[in-house]
């Protein structure tokens, strides 16, 4: 079996007795679930679904500048086109299909409410570089989100403009950097990470030209702050810590660990993208955090859309307010202003993070959803987010190894493969057989602290009902494994649009693109 | 709370089965001085008819760019997007899916990602793309990190065409990663002045054409003297409907091309979200950021869709990772890949071929105003003029009366020392009766 440096299995193994075949179809066909070429293959090189007039000319200062070559665009009737990516879209799993138990990510339910208002032409019509006087609307719309989230976080600023949660991470620690090269501490230049971080945490500390250091996990999942405090000296910038974490459990230490990243001069990151599990409850201020980023597209239900669109607005304490990133908006009390650039009253920004003013379109979508829930349906979602991953832990851990079983989990519950052992079914493997009941899976293999994780976040928007199939399902499973019924996990998924991929060859000869010289499938060797 | 499912019963029965008393029960590890007790200082839950009346409230207090003759571009354009494209967007099984991690329930994304990439390939000329970043001037930014991993050289040469938004992206990002940035002084016809900056130091040079005073330029031989010298070459567009028209990127010589591909697609929104274009020689390919998908084939042989290359990824390989970025932007590539198959090479020729047309036709108006001088030569759709006037200010007066004529460069760049310079835009959507307003307009302000 081939494995990447985690252990993750990547490359399909062959069942001892491969999964009975379905009777075949006349044409190959298999009814809905109908393979769909490319467009590649499909559209016609001199068709288009879009009617438009033939231009007149082109000016002639254009000489030796235009194309002459083909492109290589294929174009496809409407009819066409509908049917293309219909066919496509039945080959996703979605939340509104079934549970996404995706650790981590938040897969909440998306209200088409906030479609509706974010397709609004006074928010989706408007060019960002419009006068300011005839955009009021949308600076007013921004200033109110704003003032959400620093009530929310209890944090006095908030910098709007990252595009999503690893842009807010960078932008936190730019600010970080900012602050303290204008104190004189520019040779700060460390980083300290939990082992069990989102990948993105060290990466962006990277980016932003930091070293990462890694801090140890007790026994019990959380930071271990003796481990911490013997890393923390004066080379150290900041500490990123994910809170609840990724194991998710709430930080007991989280105050002690701010005091001591303050005493020993660094500033407290938090990793905000479980912010789902507290919102409404508990005000990240409260708990000494000098920035932390918020995903909108999690806690604020703005669609994950595939993979993004994102936000990822942060959230900054008084010490490093006065170097967020431009743009923002102020309320002049006569109207909103844009500050735009580094000039008079932006002097210390750090500088800019993208064109523009962020992503509007998520602005809308969550204010949209905060409206909606006010305070109280706010804190309810924390409280109905806890109970269901407490609920799911507590009607599994008899099944399954649950990572830390004593006390309560936050808004996830952590499972490892220990309870696995022997039955010769990798979580990888258990993972595609919940394909085939109909199930998301979980997040596996992360966080890297715990062996052959499985992380389950059911999020507020699950019934009682979706819980108790999908720990039913979970259970069936667990009971098949246990039983030795190890095929039904090799051959799994059988239920798909297809079977297990194999992400080796796909790595070993990356074909990245269609081409009409090798249009012949891969062939493994 | 109708987003939420849980009845009063659920919610006891379930606590029971935990074995806890109270809700509270479950957020002990909270410390107490950090625990609220009641509600944040802010409104009660709302029905959807008062969320609706509230932001519907916003959203009448902005003059929607459709409203009245429009003419701003510099970075985002006003393109007409067929209705299917909203349709299939907002379909549940993409909209409310996520990052294609398990493959086999998620080939929708991922065979899209792929037509994404193969068009991206086409349109810049370049060999491989990625599956999207978060927008051009973030893929810039990431392109001049990436430039830098590849020869270690540490400077980044900026041409005075780059957007001064772009311009801030990069040199923000570089700053911090210790890569020095020399940005050259502003131009409508900057782009040949990189190659007397080019040194044994430079790293990349980044160029945008057409650039944000609307000149197109061919750029190969800047690609020429920056490969001679060791260095890459960037090439940016920020308007993606252009590459129906001119010579791409790929052609003219470029390493790494980046693109706003907004125009494709996607609405305005103020600004984001937009989706960036973002592709590069074969030979780079493993030091791309983002995502990457590809073919592969599945247990019984069918072909089928993974994202990989993943060891150049943060999940994968942290603080080692080509970049930070995870989430990108999915649904905006997915918009853009349905426009661009309904467009098809003709469609896209001719939509391309059109905005030049209104462009000329904007020109042409243009020209017959006293005292305005056109300043962009070889143009696309946008050019920009010298105005005997503030052009703030004259912006600022057209928008009492209706039409909104574009973008004062000061606002990209208060002190640059152009602030008689605006950019105007024409797209497939400016009319001739849009054009004879401005026109009109313009003569009457400046005669003022």
């Amino acid at each position: 079996m081939s494995m990447n440096s985690v252990g993750r299995p990547t490359r399909p193994e062959t069942a001892a007795n491969d999964a009975p075949a379905a009777t075949a179809t006349l044409t190959g066909a298999r009814g809905l679930l109908q393979d769909e070429p490319l467009i590649f293959e499909l559209g016609g090189w001199d068709k288009s679904g879009v009617d438009l007039p033939e231009a007149t000319g082109v000016d002639d200062a254009l000489d030796g500048l235009l194309r002459h070559e083909p492109i290589g665009l294929p174009g496809l009737s409407e009819p066409e086109t509908m049917r293309h990516y219909v066919r496509l879209s039945q080959k996703n799993h979605a939340i509104d299909l079934a549970l996404y138990p995706l650790g981590s990510c938040t897969m909440k339910h998306n209200p088409r409410l906030n479609e509706k208002m974010a397709r609004l032409p006074g928010f989706a019509d408007i060019h960002p570089l419009q006068p300011v006087s005839t955009v009021q609307g949308a600076l007013g719309l921004m200033d109110q989100l704003a003032h959400w989230l620093k009530t929310l976080t209890g944090m006095p600023a908030v910098a709007l403009s990252p595009k999503a949660g690893a842009h807010g991470e960078l932008c936190g620690l730019l600010a970080i950097r900012a602050a303290h090269e204008a104190k004189g501490q520019g040779h700060r230049k460390t980083v300290l990470a939990p082992t069990s971080a989102h990948g993105t945490n060290p990466a962006t500390a990277a980016f932003a030209g930091y070293t990462v250091k890694e801090i140890a996990q007790t026994e019990d999942g959380r930071v271990d702050l003796a481990d911490m405090a013997s890393k923390l000296g004066p080379d150290v910038a900041a500490i990123m810590v994910t809170n609840p974490n990724t194991c998710g459990l709430f930080e007991r230490e989280v105050i002690e660990i701010a005091r001591l990243a303050h005493e020993a001069g660094a500033y407290f990151y938090c990793d905000g993208a479980n912010f789902n599990a507290i919102v409404g409850r508990v005000r990240p201020g409260d708990l000494g955090v000098d920035a932390m980023h918020i995903n909108l597209h999690k806690t604020f239900s703005t669609p994950h859309g595939g993979g993004g669109p994102g936000a990822g607005p942060v959230v900054l304490s008084e010490a490093l307010a006065a170097y967020a990133p431009t743009p923002w908006v102020v309320n002049t009390g006569d109207g909103f202003k844009l500050v735009e650039h580094e000039t008079e009253e932006a002097s210390a920004a750090f500088g800019r993070l993208c064109a523009f003013n962020g992503q509007m379109g998520m602005y809308v979508r969550a204010l949209s959803y905060m409206l909606s829930h006010g305070a109280d349906g706010l804190r309810q979602v924390a409280e109905d987010a806890v109970l269901n991953a407490n609920y799911i832990k507590a009607r599994l851990s008899d099944v399954m190894s649950a990572a830390f079983p004593d006390g309560p989990c936050m808004h996830e519950a952590l499972f490892d493969d220990a309870w696995l052992e022997g039955t010769g079914v990798t979580t990888l493997d258990f993972a595609k057989a919940m394909i085939d009941e109909g199930f998301h899976p979980m997040t596996m293999y992360f966080p890297l602290v715990v062996h052959g994780a499985m992380l389950i976040e059911p999020t507020e928007t699950e019934s009682k009902y979706e819980l108790d199939r999908f720990i039913a399902a979970l259970r069936a499973l667990a009971g098949a494994a246990k039983a030795g019924d190890v095929d039904r996990f090799k051959n799994a998924p059988t239920q798909a649009p297809l079977r297990r991929l194999d992400e080796t060859l796909a790595a070993r000869k990356p074909r990245l693109k269609w081409s009409p010289v090798s249009s012949a499938p891969l062939a493994a060797e | 709370m109708r987003y939420l499912p849980l009845t009063r019963d659920d919610r006891a029965e379930m606590l029971s089965a935990i074995g806890v008393k109270s809700i509270d029960d479950l957020f002990v590890d909270v410390p107490a001085a950090a625990r609220r007790t009641g509600f944040v200082d802010l409104p009660l839950h709302a029905g959807e008819l008062e969320v609706e009346r509230e932001l519907s409230a916003l959203a009448a207090r902005n003059r929607t760019a459709g409203s009245g003759p429009f003419f701003c571009g510099a970075g985002a354009y006003r393109h007409h997007v067929p209705a299917s494209v909203d349709h299939i967007i907002q379909r549940s099984e993409f909209l409310t899916s996520y990052t294609p991690y398990q493959p086999e329930i998620a080939q929708g994304t991922l065979q899209v990602l792929f037509e994404f990439q193969t068009q991206v390939s086409a349109l810049t000329g370049l060999e491989v793309a990625n599956a999207s970043l978060y927008d051009g001037s973030t893929g810039a930014a990431e392109a001049v990190m990436m430039a830098n991993r590849i020869n270690r050289r540490g400077k980044a040469v900026l041409s005075g065409g780059l957007h001064p938004h772009y311009v801030r992206s990069i040199e923000t990002l570089a700053h911090a990663a210790g890569v020095v940035t020399e940005t050259l002084a502003a131009a409508v016809d900057a782009e040949a002045a990189v190659i007397d900056a080019i040194d044994a130091d430079t790293a990349c040079v980044v160029v945008q054409t057409p650039n944000v005073f609307g000149t197109v330029t061919d750029v190969t031989k800047i690609a020429e003297a920056a490969h001679a010298a060791g260095a890459l070459l960037i090439v940016v567009t920020t308007e993606a409907v252009s590459y129906g028209l001119l010579k791409s990127p790929g052609e003219m010589g470029a390493d790494i091309a980046v693109a706003e591909g907004q125009s494709i697609g996607n609405g305005l929104n103020f600004g984001g979200p937009y989706v960036g274009l973002f592709a590069c020689r074969e030979k780079y390919m493993r030091q791309i950021p983002g995502r990457l998908c590809g073919e592969t084939v599945d247990a019984d042989g069918r072909r089928g869709f993974v994202l990989t290359l993943s060891t150049r990824e943060q999940h994968i390989r942290r603080d080692k990772a080509t970049s930070n970025i995870c989430t990108n932007s999915g649904l905006c590539a997915l918009a853009f890949t349905i426009h661009m198959s309904l467009l098809g090479e003709q469609g896209l020729r001719r939509l391309a071929a059109l905005n030049h047309d209104r462009a000329r036709k904007l020109k042409a108006a243009l020209t017959a105003v006293p005292g305005v001088e056109v300043l962009t030569d070889r143009y696309f759709n946008e050019i920009a003029v010298r105005l005997p006037r503030d052009a703030a200010e004259v912006v600022e007066t057209l928008a009492g009366n209706g039409v909104i004529a574009g973008v004062p460069y000061s606002r990209l760049a208060p002190h640059a020392g152009m602030d008689d310079v605006l950019l105007l835009a024409a797209t497939e959507l400016t009319s001739d009766g849009d054009i004879a307003i401005l026109q009109k307009a313009l003569t009457k302000v400046i005669a003022q």
